[in-house]
């Protein structure tokens, strides 16, 4: 049996060693860390074994910020974010002209790099005792006071952070979006004219449920990324993001490894197997919903 | 509803401007369709019935001309205020509702006054599901369904508003061969019940032939012939109808008429009254072969060919410009094979005459 197959497991040798190096074997350690208490990364010894870690980083202050963080951050960003794609790639579907034009002007956010975006943002949005900022004057213009949106209240902050994460993530919502709706069958929208279909029924009873599937594999990729979000943050405020108070999950994860505060790779393993099992039971209830909600 | 369409013409674009400003699909079309009759418009593909369906329907705008629907103009009203039933070539049903929903999806439409109330819905989709016979898969949704049944909830959801006209474009073409016997006998009882004024597109002359009252013969855009199926097979007017009805279709020689006789290949093989001395294009029917052993047409012998109802004798002669001449003879029949000739005489009412610049029809006392 086993020499029989034995050229296949060879074939599979290189990927199962990678997998086992890079993948699983690094899972594992992250699972034997979480469970070490007082790990001591100099001299590698700990404690004793249990839940410590869990309770410390659920405990932590900042961890609880980063979660309220990551947890405004997805419920604002992954509907809105699909919602207008949609908008976005109805109306670029309806319009013949320049068509390819727009796309690729809707496209070029994909292509841009995330820090240089950020420095971008930056110059629209921070203060300065120089300058207002873009988004500060036209504020002015408008009658508005001056906000500090980079170093300013809470919510001016997470306006900026969920802001530029929806205008990181729309590009690739809209490219998946307008190919759907490109191959849904025309002759449904004809015979459905031909019924008298007013437009808003076409588009939720034909349009939405042709679609749906897309939309949910948005909807989950959506908050998968959302809750992996990162580097969007450190492009905004900076590598110190729980001075800004604008730390997430993922953040959180990496300031306890190698952060000014860092060097607690247990922690640091607790707080990733809980953002895991916080996607996880997201995934699955989008699912549950998804198999309800999309046709075939 | 009749429907009347005077000088009716869409012309498109052309994306290669070489070949001219515009292909003109539908060419200046004058004719009438009379109410509760079903039509069958027929012609090769690109011939632009299709397009043709599309402007009755509303779906294309004309370039000039205008539609009647009765007294009625409808050439400027949007589709949706026609009333008009289509069923497309793909069936076009919503994947994700059940055949129930599909057929009601139209009545959910209607606003105001005509609006029904659920009950009354469900009893219209079940009376047209009873029409086509698939009242009994009502739960099920398209993709449970085999095609014969597809195209009926199809027929269902365009009659279940109770359309003025019933528009089928190519209604048969994706259905397997028995079915799509089965499925144009349905068509004809569905339409006979209804009696609404229907007009289905297709490439294949025996659908047309079989079912239709009347059936327009058509090619690149123009309108060729009009007629109730077996005058038109009759009296084709000029060579494409001649050639475009029958199958196996009809034999093509070039011929001449000489004090009015038709000779082929220098045999004299009808007497043709009427026609001044000319050359011409001949046209004879497969059944217009009787075997003869001493008729005046000599052939030469190819093969034979049973197809159990009838025998085909296939044929050549230097003067066909079909490639094959094919005669359709009895069963019962006798041909020496061994033979390299057969001998026929001619039905004079299975052979057409043709002027072979024009190709129009060159009548003949028979």
């Amino acid at each position: 049996m086993f020499k029989k197959n034995v050229k296949a497991w060879l074939y599979l040798l290189p990927a199962i060693l990678f997998l086992g190096v890079f993948m699983v074997y690094p899972l594992i350690d992250v699972l034997i860390y979480s469970l070490e208490e007082g790990y001591n990364s100099a001299s590698q010894s700990y404690h004793g074994v249990g839940l410590f870690n869990f309770s410390y980083v659920l405990h932590d202050p900042y961890f609880l910020q980063a979660v309220k963080n990551t947890f405004v951050l997805v419920i604002v960003t992954v509907p809105l974010s699909t919602i207008l794609a949609l908008f976005i790639s109805l109306g670029l579907n309806s319009i013949k002209p320049l068509r390819h034009m727009y796309q690729t002007i809707y496209f070029l956010p994909y292509v841009t790099n995330t820090l240089a975006v950020g420095l971008v943002f930056m110059v629209l949005f921070k203060k300065t005792p120089y300058s207002e900022g873009m988004v500060n004057l036209l504020l002015n213009w408008f009658g508005a006071s001056s906000v500090d949106f980079i170093d300013g209240p809470y919510w001016a902050k997470m306006f900026v952070l969920c802001f530029y994460t929806i205008w990181v993530v729309l590009p690739f919502k809209v490219l998946i979006l307008t190919s759907a709706l490109a191959s849904v069958d025309e002759h449904l929208y004809k015979a459905a004219r031909l019924d008298n279909t007013p437009k808003w029924r076409m588009f939720t009873k034909i349009t939405l449920p042709m679609i749906s599937p897309m939309v949910f594999y948005l909807v989950i990729t959506g908050f998968i990324g959302a809750f992996k979000a990162y580097s969007d943050a450190v492009a905004l405020f900076g590598t110190d993001l729980n001075a800004a108070g604008m730390n997430t999950i993922v953040g959180y994860v990496y300031d306890m490894l190698y952060g000014n505060s860092g060097g607690y790779p247990s922690f640091a393993s607790a707080a990733a197997l809980i953002l895991f099992a916080i996607v996880l039971t997201i995934t699955c209830i989008n699912l549950l919903i998804s198999k309800k909600h999309v046709h075939y | 509803m009749k429907i009347r369409l005077e000088q009716l013409t869409k012309k498109f674009p052309n994306r290669n401007k070489k070949q001219g400003e515009f292909v003109i699909a539908v060419n200046n079309f004058n004719f009438e369709i009379p109410d509760g009759k079903l039509i069958g418009l027929l012609g090769p593909s690109g011939c632009g019935k299709s397009t043709a369906l599309n402007l009755i329907s509303g779906l294309e705008k004309p370039t000039e001309g205008k539609i009647f629907f009765g007294d009625d103009d409808v050439t400027n009203l949007p589709p949706e205020n026609r009333g008009v039933g289509m069923v497309f070539q793909n069936y076009a049903l919503y994947p994700h509702l059940t055949v129930q929903q599909n057929i009601m999806f139209p009545l959910q439409n209607l606003k105001g006054k005509d609006k029904l109330s659920k009950e009354e819905m469900q009893r219209r989709a079940l009376e047209a599901a009873k029409l086509v016979q698939i009242d009994m898969l009502m739960e099920r949704k398209p993709s449970e369904l085999s095609g014969g049944q597809q195209q009926r909830v199809a027929i269902a959801r365009a009659l279940v508003k109770m359309p003025r006209v019933l528009l089928l474009d190519e209604p048969l073409s994706n259905l397997d061969a028995r079915l799509r016997l089965q499925t144009r006998e349905e068509i004809r009882r569905i339409q006979k019940a209804t009696k609404i004024t229907t007009i289905f597109v297709t490439h294949d002359q025996d659908e047309a032939m079989s079912i239709s009252d009347m059936i327009v013969v058509m090619k690149d855009g123009v309108v060729h012939q009009i007629g109730k199926p077996q005058e038109v097979y009759d009296h084709p007017t000029n060579l494409f109808v001649a050639t475009f009805l029958g199958t196996p279709s009809i034999n093509v020689f070039r011929g001449r008429v000489q004090d009015g006789q038709l000779a082929i290949g220098g045999e004299n093989v009808l007497s043709v009254p009427g026609v001044p001395n000319r050359d011409v294009i001949c046209a004879i029917r497969p059944e217009g072969f009787l075997l003869d052993e001493k008729g005046p047409f000599t052939l030469g012998l190819e093969r034979m060919e049973v197809m159990g109802r009838d025998t085909s004798v296939v044929c050549t002669h230097e003067d066909g410009v079909s490639e094959v001449i094919r005669a359709i003879v009895r069963t019962d029949s006798v041909v020496d094979e061994e033979k390299e000739t057969v001998r026929f005489t001619l039905i004079p009412s299975k052979v057409h005459l043709f002027d072979p610049e024009t190709e129009e029809d060159l009548p003949f006392m028979a």
